[in-house]
Order: C-alpha cells, then structure tokens, then sequence
C-alpha cells in the first residue's frame, strides 16, 4: 500500500489477479502502450493497469475494489473513439471490455439482439443478415468500433437521417454501478418503469456506470437501396439541392456531402468515380421497396438537375453502389494520406447555415495557414472538418486545436453545437462552455453525483469542472483542472 | 403567443423558498396520469403551476425538420402549422379534445400507433428548456438533429410527468407526411395476431400499425403509393387481408377514443417484448377479470380493461400483474381508475430505485416539483 493508503500499481494487480488470470491484468509499460490512447492519439496517458475481466462477476470485482479505494476506472472497447473518451487516468484502471465479444441471442420475430458490449457494430448487422435483418446505426469505423462505445457515445452514421442514432435503436442495458452492483435500465418494451435513464446512460461516455449487455432493434434489410450522386459547382447550390429533396417530403436512408478536398482525397483513396471539378458532392441513398425507391429515385435525379448539379449518377448495381460509400466511408483514411496529419472535428449545424459555416471556415483557414476538408453529414446537419496539419511542425499542433476550437464556437454561434456524434471526452471539454451556461454544467455534476458520488468512473472528461465550485468533490490528487493537461503525442492516424 | 417564462420561473423560486410543493400542469388533458398525491391540497400547501397560457411556436424551419414550441401549445396548434407544409408529428399523440399540450405529450411520453416505425415523443425531442427544482432556467440539447454534448436531460423528461422540471419549451424534429396511407383488416385470435403482426414488421414493406382489437387484426401501410399499392396486392393475396374501407380506425386508436379507452373500470397498460403472448388469459388467470383489451404498437403496447380495483386489493394486483409483465419482458401501469394515491406504476428494485432518488435530488433537491406524481418516494 502506498502512503494515501491507496494500493500501488502491483498490490492492486495482485489483487485483481486474485480472480482474473493474470495475463490480463496489465501492469507492464510495455503491454499497456496499446491502451495509452483512443482514436484521437494526439491525447494519451498510461494508466495504472489494464485489466481485461472475462465475466459480469470480475467486473462487479473489479469496481468494488476500485470503488473501495476510489480508484478512476476509465471503461473500454474497441478504442476507436475520437474524443480521448477512452483515454486512461493515470492513477486509474482501464477496464476492457474486449473480451465480453458474444452476441448472445438474435430474436428474429421480436427484431432484436441481446449483446455483450464488446460485439463489434458490423457484426451485429453480419450475424443478424440471415434473418434479413440488420442493425441501423452505422459508423464509419463500424468494422472496429463496439456497441459498448456506441452506447457511451450515442453513435451515429450515414443512416442515420431515416434510422436513428443509437439512442433510437437501443431497448434496454444491464450496467454495473460504480459500487458494483448490478442494474438494468429500459426493457424489452418499448419504454419501461419510471424515468427513462435509457436517454441519460446513451451517450454519457462511461461517467455514469459500465455497460455489461445491451439489447438492441432489428430492422428489416430493405428490398432496394440505390444512390444518386451528384457534383456541384458551389456549395451553396449542393445544400439547396438537400433542401429541395427533404420540402418535397423525401427522406434519404443517406445523404452526404464532401467538398473538394475530401472528394479529390477519397477519390485518390477509393477509385469511387467522383467528380473531381465539383466543389461539392452528395450522396443521396434512398431504400426501402422496389417501387418505393423507383418513384423516388427519379425525382431526387431531378431536383438535382434542377439545382444546377454538373453531373448526376445512379448507382446501377450493388457494386456501383457498394463504391460510391467506400470513397465516403474512408474519407477520414483517405484524408490522412494526402497529410502527414489531420484533426477531425465534428459540430452539428442547422443545415441552412452551411453555406455561412462553410465560408467562416475558409476564412480562419486563410488566417491559421491550414487547410481544411469537409465531410458532412447534409441530411442531419452533422459537420466534419478535417484540418490538415503537420505534428512535426513545433506549434502546430496548437495551432490546429485553437482553429478547431473556433469551428466547434462558431457553430454554437448559428444554433448548432460542439459535437453531433463523437462526443466531449476529453477534447472538447473546453468548448462545453461554449453550449452551457455555468448552472447548466452545475446540473450536469449532479447528474453525474446521482451515478457516481465520488466521481471515480472516468473523470476529467465530458462535463468541465467548474472553476469556483468548491461543492464538486474532485479526487484527491487527480488532474481535474479546467483545462486538463495532455502531452501532445505525434498526431498519427485515427483509425 | 405569450412568454411567461419569467412568471413561471418566478413561481418556481418562490416554491423552492417556502419548500412548497408546485402541482404542474398544461390544459389538463391529462389530469388522470400517474398519482393524485394529495388528497387535500390546501393542507399540503400545493400551488397549481400552469403552463397553459405559455403558447406559440417559437420557430419552424420545414426544410430542417424542426420546430420549436413553448410547453402550452396543443399539438393541434403544431399540426396546423405543420399541416400546411404537408409535414406531420409522426409520434401521434393522442389530442383530447384539442386541448393536449407539447410539454404534457414530453411528461406522459404519449405516442400514438407508428410509434415502433417512425418512433416516441422522447425519440423526436431534441432539446428543451426547463426550469429545474431550485428555479434555474437552463437549456439542454437544442435545435439540430444531432447533439452528443451533456447529458441528454431533454430525452429524460420524456414520462417522468414533470418531477424533474418545468418544461417551457422543446425543439423537435418532425416528418414528411407520407404520400399515401390505407388500412387492412384480418379476422385473427389475439395470440395468431401477435404472431402474424411480428412476421409483418420484419418484412421490408411500408408498415406503420399494427394493432388488434376485438379479434381483428388491423394493419397500417403509409408511404409511396406505388410501393403501399403493391404491399395491400400482395398481403391481401397471401393472409387473406381486407383493405378497409373509409374507417376512422387509426384516428380512433390515435385519440385514445376506441371502447377499450372509454369504459369504465381500470385500465392497465403493459408495455413489453412485441412477441409476448396474449396477456389477456394470464391475467385472467390471476383472477382477475379482463372485460376488453386491446394489443397496439406491433405487440409492445397492451391495454387491458378490468373491473375497478378494490383498494385494498390493488397493490396486490399491481404485484401479481407485475410478475406478469416482467415475464413478458416488460412493465405495468395502472393507467386510469383505481385508488390513485397508492402505487400504480411497477415497483424498481432497490438500486434502480436509489438511481431514481437520486436523479430526482440532482434535478429537484427540494422536492417541490410534482413530488409523489410518478411514485409515492420521489
Ligand atoms: C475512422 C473513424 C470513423 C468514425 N466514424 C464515426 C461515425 O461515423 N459516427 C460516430 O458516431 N462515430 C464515429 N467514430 C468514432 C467512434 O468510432 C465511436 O465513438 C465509437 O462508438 C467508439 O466505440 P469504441 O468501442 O471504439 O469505444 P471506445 O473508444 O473504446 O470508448 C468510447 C467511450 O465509451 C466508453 N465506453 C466504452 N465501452 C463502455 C462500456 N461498456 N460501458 C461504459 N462506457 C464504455 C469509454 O470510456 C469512452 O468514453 C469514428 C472513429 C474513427 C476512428
């Protein structure tokens, strides 16, 4: 033990080996590197341990020890998380859930899966396909990423405008509290007793309990999908187009925008056949029969010829179609090469502001000398700028975040806000008062003091703590400043 | 249209000062949801805090989906705003009467029969302002369809009738109405319909009701004509549907205006797993005596009518309709009738009720917002 009465690193991995094999309970450097990171590897730290129990029993264990000792447990997946969400607590635990990987029941009539939180999101939608059925929400990083760290960060996708996030597609949880014991929240209804902690544990970015299983809705696949792509000379005319598709009472299972930038990356990346003297693409999917998608097709071809789109092209074939996404859905990738680095920020706006958004943009581009691609979620309003920066330039790295910093302020300033999908984590935290005003933060800890008193599961992120409040615990000796230090690694790549 | 956020705001600081309870209400449409706490208000020292006189819709932007409303607006206000924009509030709320307001629909979570296709109030909210227990005026979530920053407090007002704060005004996204709608009947008993129905909605077709009553299966089909047409053609010719004629069915079932809504006597509604069997035989069973019922939402909803409660029967009721439910995967609610100032919403287990507890403190320390509406201890 040490002097704060605290376990030292090897007495709590012996503790923790006491019923987890111990070539999982991680105390080396070494074997602990993988962990020092999510998705957004400019933020890292190590932590204590890692540890990777393999049954609801350990966890449970495993956070009474820490909850004892109040020790930070900073909850894991798959790591793909662009917000430093997963990032370790360097006096804390990393708790994996990489081995809790079973889908442990499909109901094919009922149009649901019972699932460990470490299934990954893809394999939802492959085990479910022999039913025709699939899972809707669907990242970008869906090969990797879990449902466990979809349901901490309530993750979208392209599909998203039509099928939800997940906070639509998922029925019920079991989470094991910070004392360690056992809860489940919604149910297989509909909705369920009492208040709907199912809305306040979705996208709470494991600051409110660790998520064991999770049931989520099936939907049927749909007969057809078929995409339209179309070019644009200006951006502005691209935004019209969505917005002539949505009054006339269509809504796209996808649409999405890129700008040149990103079009000229993807394209290089994917062989998609973009249109490489557009200023603006979309990708406009629309799904559901036969007859259905048919009708609908053909008027979306129009609007687009009609707002000037430069080229206008229908997927023919599943192939064509399975193209047209791979240069979208690699676009963050694709980016990536044309770049020794990128940041990927990620603010939501009222579509009719894009043009606005868009121009700013340009303009601090010119100012912070950094380029930047868009990709845009058009239908939801969801915008990722992806800025382009070189992490061996001393300085610009800052440089990069203080330009992020000001995109994610000027789309509170339009009516949007900081993110739209890949949650506060640790990045963002400074631009949380950007959107929230102090007391509004203040009820934030106190939802958060409802879960978890001593504030012990995954602290320093999501909610900023507050400068002049002395009524919010902090830990003992842990960093939560306002403005959490982090080193600044080399950028890398993100996925 | 009137602003009264500062008159409501002043109401509540007051109430947090004299630790007074505030009663919450919009039109009052909705008087019978959850407890009556208070048998006698002057004694308990209850204020009515109404929300009635806050109305207008803020703003609409149909290209965006999303319109934002102050808490007294009825959703017949909304509709024929929306209406001329050939847009629709596709959670279906029941109306009564016209005088169902936003914020209530928010409070009681009430949806209407496409609510397992095109989803709940609580799926379509995407940000509110309220006034939490200790008379702060905050805003959470906010105007765009996306919004991942805080904790999403605005999808938690959904059905936690008004013990967590004054809800004065909501964003929501609202949806194209469809091209074309039409109904099909099928004469079914209640267990092959739940059956049937389940197989319905996992096929990919333009499906958005599904619902039984008096041994008829009722299905909905909205959506491009092209597509609707095809589905009545094929599911008339496979299952042997009819197509309905000129019924007002689903407006009815919307409403809450069918028999099964307005007889006498309690109403318990279940909420469970779709493919849960007719509950009707098993609450018989528990001696019990089932006079109507009614199965919406593809399964997930069922409404069962009994004779009114005796009130020292009713918490053993409630419990033996519990096992019931939670058998079924799901819960149970004395909806309407019976002695509403016991329980009538099913018992949590000690760590959820602890969470509720405290969720309740985080948001109303002291207590004064709607105490005892959702259950006796919060
Ligand atoms: C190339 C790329 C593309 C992406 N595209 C998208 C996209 O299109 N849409 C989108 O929404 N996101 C996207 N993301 C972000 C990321 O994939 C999602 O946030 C994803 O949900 C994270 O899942 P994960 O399993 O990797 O979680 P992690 O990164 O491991 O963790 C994320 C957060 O969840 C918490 N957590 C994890 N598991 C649990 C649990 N069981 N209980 C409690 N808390 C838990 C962690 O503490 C952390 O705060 C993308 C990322 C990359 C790298």
């Amino acid at each position: 033990m040490s002097q704060s009465g605290k376990p030292d690193r090897q007495t709590l991995a012996r503790l923790f080996s006491e019923f987890i094999d111990p070539e999982y309970v991680i105390a080396d450097e070494e074997t602990q590197k993988p962990y020092e990171c999510d998705g957004l590897s400019m933020y890292c730290e190590m932590p204590l341990i890692v540890v990777l129990p393999e049954t609801l029993k350990q966890v449970q264990q495993v956070m009474k020890i820490c909850h004892q000792y109040q020790i930070p447990v900073v909850a894991r997946g798959a790591g793909t998380g662009l917000c430093a969400g997963a990032m370790p607590h360097k006096e804390g635990v990393v708790l994996s859930l990489a081995k809790f990987n079973q889908i442990l029941d499909i109901d094919p009539l009922a149009r649901t899966a019972r699932l460990q939180p470490g299934v990954r999101n893809l394999a939802i939608s492959e085990a479910a396909a022999e039913y025709g059925l699939y899972y809707g929400p669907d990242p970008s990083s869906q090969i990797a990423c879990t449902i466990g760290g979809n349901i901490a960060e309530n993750s979208g996708g392209v599909h998203c405008l039509k099928y939800g996030l997940t906070v639509h597609n998922a029925l019920s949880v079991e989470m094991i509290t910070v004392e360690g014991e056992r809860v489940i929240l919604g149910s297989e209804g509909l909705d369920s007793a009492g208040l709907d902690l199912m809305a306040l544990i979705t996208g709470s970015e494991g600051l409110l309990g660790v998520v064991t299983e999770i049931t989520v809705r099936l939907l049927p696949v749909p007969e057809k999908a078929q995409v339209v792509m179309a070019g644009f000379h200006t951006v502005q005319a691209a935004g019209d187009a969505v917005g002539a598709v949505i009054a006339a009472g269509i809504i796209p299972a996808g649409l999405e925008m890129m700008d040149t930038h990103a079009i000229h990356a993807a394209e290089a990346f994917a062989n998609a056949g973009y249109p490489l003297d557009a200023e603006a693409l979309l990708l406009c999917e629309l799904d559901g029969t036969t007859e259905e998608v048919d009708q609908y097709i053909e008027r979306v071809e129009q609007f687009f010829l009609q707002q000037g789109a430069s080229s206008v092209q229908v997927s023919g074939s599943e192939a064509e179609r399975a193209a047209m996404w791979k240069g979208r859905k690699s676009a963050f990738p694709a980016v990536g090469r044309i770049s020794p680095d990128y940041y990927c920020m990620d603010g939501t706006i009222p579509r009719s502001q894009l043009a606005r958004v868009l121009t700013e943009m340009q303009k601090m581009s010119a100012e912070y000398g950094l380029r930047v691609a868009n990709v845009f979620h058009a239908g939801d309003g969801n915008l990722h700028p992806l800025i382009l920066f070189d992490a061996n330039v001393p300085g610009e790295f800052e440089k990069t975040e203080a330009f992020g910093g000001r995109i994610l302020e000027l789309c509170v300033e339009v009516g949007g806000c900081i993110t739209g999908e890949h949650g506060v984590g640790m990045e963002k935290i400074r631009q949380m008062s950007a959107q929230f005003n102090e007391q509004e933060i203040a009820q934030f800890h106190r939802l958060k003091q409802a879960f978890d008193p001593a504030g012990t599961l995954n602290p320093g992120k999501g909610i900023p703590v507050l400068k002049h409040c002395q009524e919010y615990r902090s830990l003992p000796s842990s960093d939560t400043s306002v403005m959490p230090l982090t080193h600044h690694h080399s950028a890398g790549d993100h996925s | 249209m009137k602003d009264l956020t500062l008159q409501l705001i002043d109401q509540v600081c007051q109430a947090y000062q004299q630790r007074t309870p505030l009663m919450i209400q919009g039109n009052n449409s909705k008087a019978f949801a959850g407890r009556t706490p208070h048998k006698n208000k002057a004694k308990d020292n209850v204020s009515t805090l109404s929300t009635a006189a806050h109305t207008g819709i803020i703003s609409y932007q149909p290209v965006e989906l999303v319109m934002t409303a102050r808490a007294g607006t009825t959703l017949a206000e909304l509709r024929a705003a929306l209406d001329e924009h050939q847009q629709i509030l596709a959670f279906e709320a029941p109306d009564f009467d016209g005088q169902a307001t936003i914020a209530g629909t928010l409070a009681t979570n009430l949806s209407g029969p496409a609510r397992p296709w095109t989803g709940s109030v609580r799926d379509m909210v995407l940000g509110t302002r309220l006034i939490n227990g200790t008379g702060e005026y905050l805003r959470f979530g906010g105007q765009v369809m996306k919004n991942v920053a805080g904790y999403d407090v605005s999808r938690m007002q959904a059905g936690a009738l008004g013990t967590l704060g004054v809800i004065t005004e909501i964003s929501f996204k609202v949806l194209p109405r469809p091209e074309y709608s039409t109904g099909l009947t099928l004469e079914l008993p209640a267990s092959e319909a739940i059956v049937l129905m389940n197989q319905l909605a996992g096929q990919a077709n333009p499906i958005t009701g599904a619902c039984w009553y008096r041994d008829q299966l009722h299905i909905r089909l909205s959506g491009a004509a092209r597509a609707v047409d095809k589905t009545v053609t094929s599911w008339s010719q496979k299952y042997g549907f009819q197509q309905a004629t000129q019924d007002n069915f689903w407006q009815q079932l919307q409403h809450q205006q069918l028999p099964v809504f307005t007889e006498t006597g309690a109403l318990w509604r279940f909420s469970v797993n779709s493919t849960a069997d007719d509950l009707a035989p098993a609450v018989h069973q528990t001696g019990i005596e089932v006079s109507d019922s009614l199965i919406d939402w593809c399964g997930s909803q069922r409404w069962l009518r009994t004779p009114e409660t005796l009130a020292e029967q009713q918490n053993t009721q409630l419990q033996s309709l519990q096992r019931l439910a939670e058998n079924a995967r799901g819960s149970v609610t004395l909806w309407q009738g019976g002695d509403r100032s016991q329980e009538i919403n099913q018992t949590l287990n000690p760590v959820l009720e602890r969470l509720h507890k405290n969720v309740k403190q985080a948001m109303d320390p002291a207590g004064i917002l709607n105490p005892g509406r959702l259950y006796s201890w919060m």
